[in-house]
């Protein structure tokens, strides 16, 4: 069929993968005790918000739902736009399942109105043990990394930000070396793109 | 589950299965004459010859465009945002990203090449980052991210290889006739110089309707990739802006109130241009702005419908 589709000059938008998202909540307990890395009680969801009605209503349902759940489990929640067009849903929640719960109702809701193929992806926020407190690290010697769940491929992978846009790589691989059997983790490291400037 | 919101479009693809479906014909006609004519003695030169083309054009033509273009290729350090949208776009369409290239040349203009997705290079010109904004470029990014995604330069030089061995042969036949090739006397000399004839007839009517054909389905080609890259990004109108704004026809738009302009209308001449069949539309590689618009609005209106 790939063939045929190349011929044909015809791409399918890729469908979202949802499978893997929920294994976020073992791979926690696995990060902690292997790495020392533990849930910061931020997540987000990035996807890429198509033009029309179809969409805006899509998105006001959207809203609706998300602003009764976090109502009801007690958690934050903030919308922003970042400079590249991509829309977040910043979710906060100090429990992490509350927190992959309320990343795929954002899947869900987006899927059942067909704009699966806009999620982008998901990214879950892992922090040293010294503060865990939400916003910004406040010591320089503390590390992040992002777990980044990639919706087309069904796969994550680490993200872990330095200051002045560069990436602490060997954090990056001891993750993926301690996720091995969890989580699938992306295997083409060409794949593990950058997210610099996301509101997390 | 998996529902999407834009249905298949079968016209632009039967037509594109007609186009290739001729071409194809036309080829294999077009070695059938050259072996009926020939002799099957030649048939392997002529191959070899042929073979050749087509792994040059194959195996360089990500080198050879970008040499072309002059198109240096930079790294994300070099271009940080340019890399950052590529990325995202990637990850959106789940394919491996390309390489990235920018050329100094102040023409609005972006182009992909290479054989595959391994071997596949983005390139965009200063001029094209200059004028367009954001959202633009990242349309235009999605629309080259597509052809990347349907092979397009496998698709179009598999397509037009043999027209430009029949185009060569013509060409060759000319110069060897004019520096004295038929001049030689020769005992058979009649025979092979029909022989000769018919060969360069033939090759002339295949050079011509592959012409035709190829330039065919390049402009399908490229309504394929406007939709699909449209779908990417959910946003045809944003596609649609950049490619109004790259065909320097941002005068379509007046910025002028109608009611201001209205006394001056007397000096304005009609559009020369009727609507409708003209020669100039068969040649071009891209079809007509308006053509490509109309499409993007049609998906624009898929989008907008409540589900």
């Amino acid at each position: 069929m790939k063939f045929l589709d190349a011929l044909l000059g015809r791409s399918k938008p890729k469908q979202a993968k949802l499978d893997a998202l929920f294994g976020v909540t073992g791979a926690a307990v696995t990060l902690e005790v292997a790495a020392g890395l533990k849930p910061t009680g931020q997540a987000a969801v990035c996807f890429k918000p198509a033009s029309g009605q179809g969409f805006a209503a899509a998105s006001e349902e959207l809203r609706g739902l998300l602003e009764l759940a976090v109502k009801e489990a007690g958690s934050t929640l903030r919308i922003e736009d970042d400079r590249y067009g991509y829309r977040w849903v910043v979710l906060g929640d100090p429990d992490l399942e509350d927190l992959v719960t309320a990343t795929h109702l954002v899947n869900s809701t987006l899927e059942q109105h067909g704009f699966g193929p806009q999620l982008l992806c998901s990214v879950f926020a892992f922090a040293d043990a010294g503060g865990l407190e939400d916003g910004p690290p406040v010591n320089p010697g503390r590390r992040r990394c992002h777990l980044v769940y990639l919706y087309k491929r069904g796969t994550f992978y680490p993200f872990a930000p330095l200051e002045g846009e560069r990436r602490d790589n060997e954090l990056e691989l001891q993750v993926r070396a301690t996720l091995g059997s969890d989580l699938p983790v992306e295997p083409e490291l060409g794949r593990w793109f950058a997210l610099w400037g996301i509101p997390l | 589950m998996a529902r999407t919101r834009f249905p298949a479009d079968f016209g632009l693809s039967s037509r594109m299965v007609l186009t290739m479906f001729l071409l194809g014909l036309l080829y294999v006609v077009f070695v059938a004459v050259l072996v009926a004519v020939l002799g099957s003695q030649y048939l392997p030169l002529v191959l070899l010859i042929a073979g050749g083309f087509l792994f040059f054009q194959y195996f360089f033509s990500d080198r050879i465009a970008l040499y072309a273009m002059r198109g240096q290729e930079v790294s994300p350090r070099q271009a940080p945002e340019l890399h950052q949208m590529i990325d995202r776009l990637c990850a959106l369409a789940d394919m491996p990203k390309p390489r990235v290239a920018i050329a100094d040349s102040d023409v609005p203009n972006a182009f992909a090449t290479g054989r595959d997705q391994k071997h596949a290079v983005v390139c965009v010109t200063t001029g094209i980052l200059r004028r367009l904004s954001e959202p633009e470029l990242e349309a235009v990014l999605s629309h080259e991210l597509s052809h990347v995604a349907h092979r397009d330069v496998a698709v179009m030089t598999l397509a037009s290889f043999l027209g430009i061995l029949a185009g060569f042969v013509v060409r060759a036949a000319i110069y060897g006739g004019a520096y004295g090739g038929f001049g030689r006397s020769n005992d058979n000399r009649d025979n092979t110089g029909a022989v000769i004839l018919l060969v360069v007839l033939a090759s002339a009517v295949v050079y011509a309707l592959s012409f035709l054909l190829t330039r065919a389905l390049s402009r399908y080609r490229e309504l394929s990739a406007d939709r699909a890259g449209a779908i990417l990004i959910g946003r045809p109108s944003t596609l649609a802006a950049a490619l109004v704004k790259v065909s320097g026809e941002m005068a379509r738009i007046p910025t002028r109130d109608l009611r201001a302009a209205e006394p001056l209308n007397a000096f304005f001449f009609a559009p020369a241009v009727a609507p409708g069949f003209s020669l100039s539309s068969l040649f071009a590689t891209h079809p007509p702005l308006q053509r490509r618009l109309d499409q993007l609005a049609r998906l624009e209106a898929q989008l907008g419908r409540q589900a």
